[in-house]
């Protein structure tokens, strides 16, 4: 049973309403503090899977298409700042500003690589994160290697307190992305991008146009990436280039599909929920650094031991329990004196 | 600025030197991503760990870090044929390359990292060694010994990787390894055991490299991720899996970095080898000398 996109939507919107709501009853505003950093790993790893999980192509530069959504909200917050604008700009304007320069810039890192073996395309990614971060460093306008501060206002009205809204707007966005996952999977797109994953020179000799494909699921998956970047100097209140263009970013993003299962939206939902949690506490509990190892060492063991993730291991538990239940049915059925 | 005639020869010289360096660093690199198809992203975590092999044993029994290096190549060889083994029969095996192979040596390399932070902290650590402080000088032009060792060590060893691979059995061997798996089979030869020569080779010359690098400067766990795009930018620059262009390119890359670092500013000098890399996926992917 496939449910219908606005049906899903409207369950997503629900589900996100009741975890709004049960982070209010906490009444504690570390809640969403911590909140928003899952959440961004939530879209993070859904955008990561998009051209990594359904195409079978690796990026490594999670932090350089992340960090281009938040040097804008950056360049637009100077920009107001030096002209004397009244108002601040809105959140959803400044991530939809984010998601389309990091979607360009996702848009032209494929056109120049992809048409290579996929190696070449996570090495270049690679470097990107490099390169942008030379230009920023030496960007002064947006800091440079100072780093730039950004004041965000106290509170929203309806709402309450700063955090909350961006903690109510990153929660939207995940929605967002989920949903354009599921759509993704479920189209004629999805099955094209399949086909990329399972063998590429068979699906360009059938027809499927591989290069434009692949093209517009490295535009999908930067211009989220940009999206959930861009509220990120308003949520941390002091942007750094080494911080931001930190490699931890892709790391995770690419650990937490991994270990949830790349093959559907459920995946990068549920490894960048169990993952992301676990790192909030670790990092209270025992320290940052940790963190990290804790990451690495999941991410090795789930590619060696359970290719497929935890859905993976879900299903085959399933298909092993049916079968045992099938298989004994059998038994009984033909067990001597048994009715029909 | 005033555009000096010193100024410009000694960047290049210093460009060469760092190039020799480079060219180490990119041996192995060139060895498993160009030859054996093994993108290893986690390679400089490896350098890093040789540097800190060469820092213990130094601080500990005062032993020369190059030496030391060499000593230890067993066992990074070990090392890497222990890897190479996993590897084959977690995703080569399974097909699997691809995505989870490399998500694999990319885990490789934060836990490489980790480890030695957990461990050792994040503080610099530098070795001594007699050659180390001087510098000879030639008319204007500066060679410190600091960068003159590595450079000619590095280029030894490029020397003799180049004639393994080209003059011995199991070299030739890793060369046909490239080219046709069923072939080598053909002629009795297992090419997985072939395979794991390479990369046991290819993670033994870290330990060299990363001895190089502490000498060059002074060494803290996360240093090595500034040479991953650099090394690979030079590996396909060089083209995949010759070991002549290898040590062209990381010449060139040398140069440019260091004229960039002098006249721009050092600032600008990590983009160098990305437009390298660009440029040369854009106009010739084959790179300078490839196949």
């Amino acid at each position: 049973m496939i449910v219908r996109t606005p049906v899903f939507l409207i369950i997503c919107l629900a589900v996100g309403a009741v975890v709004f709501g049960l982070s209010l009853e906490v009444g504690n505003d570390y809640v969403f503090f911590a909140g928003y950093v899952i959440l961004q790993y939530v879209v993070l790893s859904t955008a990561w899977n998009i051209l990594g999980g359904y195409c079978g192509y690796v990026n490594f530069g999670t932090a350089a298409f992340f960090a281009l959504g938040a040097y804008s909200t950056v360049a637009i917050y100077k920009l107001i700042g030096d002209n004397d604008l009244p108002h601040i700009m809105p959140m959803p304007v400044l991530m939809l500003v984010g998601g389309v320069v990091s979607g360009i810039v996702g848009f032209g890192m494929g056109y120049l690589t992809l048409r290579l073996r996929g190696a070449f395309f996570s090495i270049a990614t690679l470097a990107l994160a490099v390169v942008l971060q030379t230009l920023v460093v030496n960007w002064d306008y947006v800091g440079g290697s100072r780093g730039a501060y950004v004041i965000r206002p106290e509170e929203m009205p309806f709402i309450g307190s700063y955090v909350r809204y961006l903690f109510l707007m990153m929660l939207l966005l995940a929605i967002a992305a989920i949903a354009i996952a599921r759509l993704i999977e479920h189209s004629k797109l999805g099955y094209g991008f399949a086909t990329i994953r399972d063998d590429e020179l068979a699906a360009e000799a059938l027809g499927v146009p591989t290069l434009r494909l692949k093209l517009i699921a490295t535009t999908i998956s930067g211009a989220l990436m940009g999206m959930a970047g861009a509220p990120f100097p308003y949520y941390i209140g002091y942007l750094q280039p080494d911080s931001t263009f930190a490699l931890d970013y892709a790391v995770n993003s690419i650990a937490m599909p991994l270990i949830g299962g790349t093959t559907s939206w459920v995946g990068p939902l549920i490894g960048a929920v169990l993952l992301g949690t676990l790192q909030q506490v670790a990092t209270v509990t025992i320290s940052s650094a940790v963190n990290l190892l804790i990451v690495g060492c999941l991410l090795v063991g789930f590619v060696i031991i359970a290719p497929n993730g935890i859905i993976g291991l879900v299903h085959t538990f399933l298909q092993r329990r049916d079968e045992d239940f099938v298989g004994r049915r059998r038994v009984d059925a033909d067990a001597p004196g048994a009715v029909p | 600025m005033i555009f000096s005639f010193d100024l410009l020869i000694n960047a290049i010289v210093s460009g060469i030197l760092i190039g020799g360096f480079y060219a180490a660093v990119t041996s192995g690199v060139s060895l498993a991503f160009g030859i054996l198809d093994i993108v290893n992203i986690a390679h400089p975590a490896f350098i890093i760990l040789g540097s800190y092999v060469a820092y213990i044993v130094n601080a500990t029994f005062g032993l020369d870090p190059i030496l030391t290096a060499i000593v230890v190549t067993p066992l990074f060889y070990a090392l890497g044929a222990g890897i190479y083994q996993v590897y084959y029969v977690s995703f080569e095996k399974r097909g699997q390359e691809s995505l989870r192979g490399l998500a694999f040596f990319f885990g490789l390399l934060f836990i490489t990292e980790v480890s030695l932070v957990l461990y050792f902290g994040v503080d610099y650590r530098y070795v001594s060694a007699p050659y180390i402080g001087p510098t000879w000088h030639f008319g204007d032009v500066d060679l410190p010994l600091r960068m003159l060792v590595p450079c000619v060590v590095s280029l030894l060893l490029i020397a003799t990787l180049q004639l393994i691979l080209t003059r011995t059995f199991i070299g030739r061997a890793i060369m046909a390894v490239a080219q046709d798996q069923l072939a080598l089979r053909l002629m009795a030869i297992d090419p997985i055991r072939i395979k794991r020569i390479a990369f046991g080779i290819s993670i033994a010359t870290a330990s060299l490299a990363g001895a190089f690098l502490i000498i060059i400067q002074p060494v803290e766990p996360s240093v090595g991720r500034q040479y991953i795009g650099r090394v690979f930018a030079i590996c396909v620059l060089g083209g995949l899996g010759s070991m002549p262009g290898a040590v062209i390119a990381a010449m060139l890359v040398g140069i440019v970095e260091s004229l960039t670092s002098t006249f721009y500013g050092p600032s600008w000098a990590p983009a160098v080898s990305f437009g390298f890399l660009l440029l040369t996926l854009a106009v010739r992917p084959a790179g300078l000398m490839g196949r």
